[in-house]
């Protein structure tokens, strides 16, 4: 699956995206930011309010509780500032 | 209904102009165009939008379905820039046609007041004191709520 990473949160990553293989018991978009941030201390750092992050899977918003199964792309980036 | 996500620049009145085109009849065009704004006691430099355009098309065509559904328009174009823009210059334009003028008012704003939270852009300003990032406003939220 790969992860696409928008403003702020690519730049404090310092990637725009990665092709990750989360386990079986990452199930959700919650699950997803929880497994990123343990595997990774920058994550971490960067995710620290994940209440903040948005995610979209396959070009759609979608909750924190959405499930990631299939999913080809998850997009994880801050509130939007359109308009 | 037509969406574009551009990164040159774009002029307005053209714009009106072929949006006015095809009127079929109606009686109101509203108009609204955002541009770069740069305050003259704390200016800018450049205002760069960064964009995730699938996300965007189908963001807006939705914001768009729903303003011509719930205004009745007869037709909506929403166009939005990203890439690295200089004070002055248009950001984003939606026109919105009637057959009276508050649908398009209505209609109009609908538009802008989702476009401002539901579309996937984040604006970056750079300023002779450094970068940052333009942080999501609550007022756009409430803007955005008084619709629900």
């Amino acid at each position: 699956m790969k992860i696409l990473y928008f403003a702020w949160l690519r730049e404090r990553l310092d990637r725009g995206e990665e092709e990750v293989s989360p386990p079986s018991d990452v199930k959700t978009v919650a699950d997803l930011i929880g497994w990123l941030r343990a595997g990774d201390p920058v994550a971490d750092l960067a995710m620290q309010r994940p209440e903040i992050i948005r995610a979209a899977i396959d070009a759609k918003i979608v909750p924190h509780s959405a499930l990631i199964a299939g999913a080809r792309i998850v997009a994880l980036f801050p509130p939007m500032t359109g308009g | 209904m037509a969406i574009r996500i551009i990164t040159e620049t774009f002029d307005p009145g053209a714009e009106l102009n072929a949006f006015m085109a095809e009127t079929a009849g109606a009686g109101a065009v509203a108009t609204f165009t955002g541009l770069v704004r740069s305050d003259p006691v704390d200016p800018i430099t450049t205002l760069t939008l960064e964009c995730y355009p699938e996300l965007a098309v189908s963001q807006i065509g939705a914001i768009e379905a729903e303003a011509v559904a719930r205004f009745g328009l007869m037709r909506a174009t929403v166009i939005h820039r990203y890439g690295t823009l200089r004070p002055g210059e248009p950001i984003v334009q939606v026109m919105t046609l009637a057959s009276h003028r508050q649908a398009a008012f209505d209609g109009a704003q609908f538009l802008m007041d989702y476009l401002k939270t539901d579309a996937p852009f984040w604006k970056k300003e750079a300023a002779p004191g450094g970068e940052r990032w333009v942080e999501h406003s609550a007022g756009d939220d409430r803007a955005k709520a008084r619709w629900r």
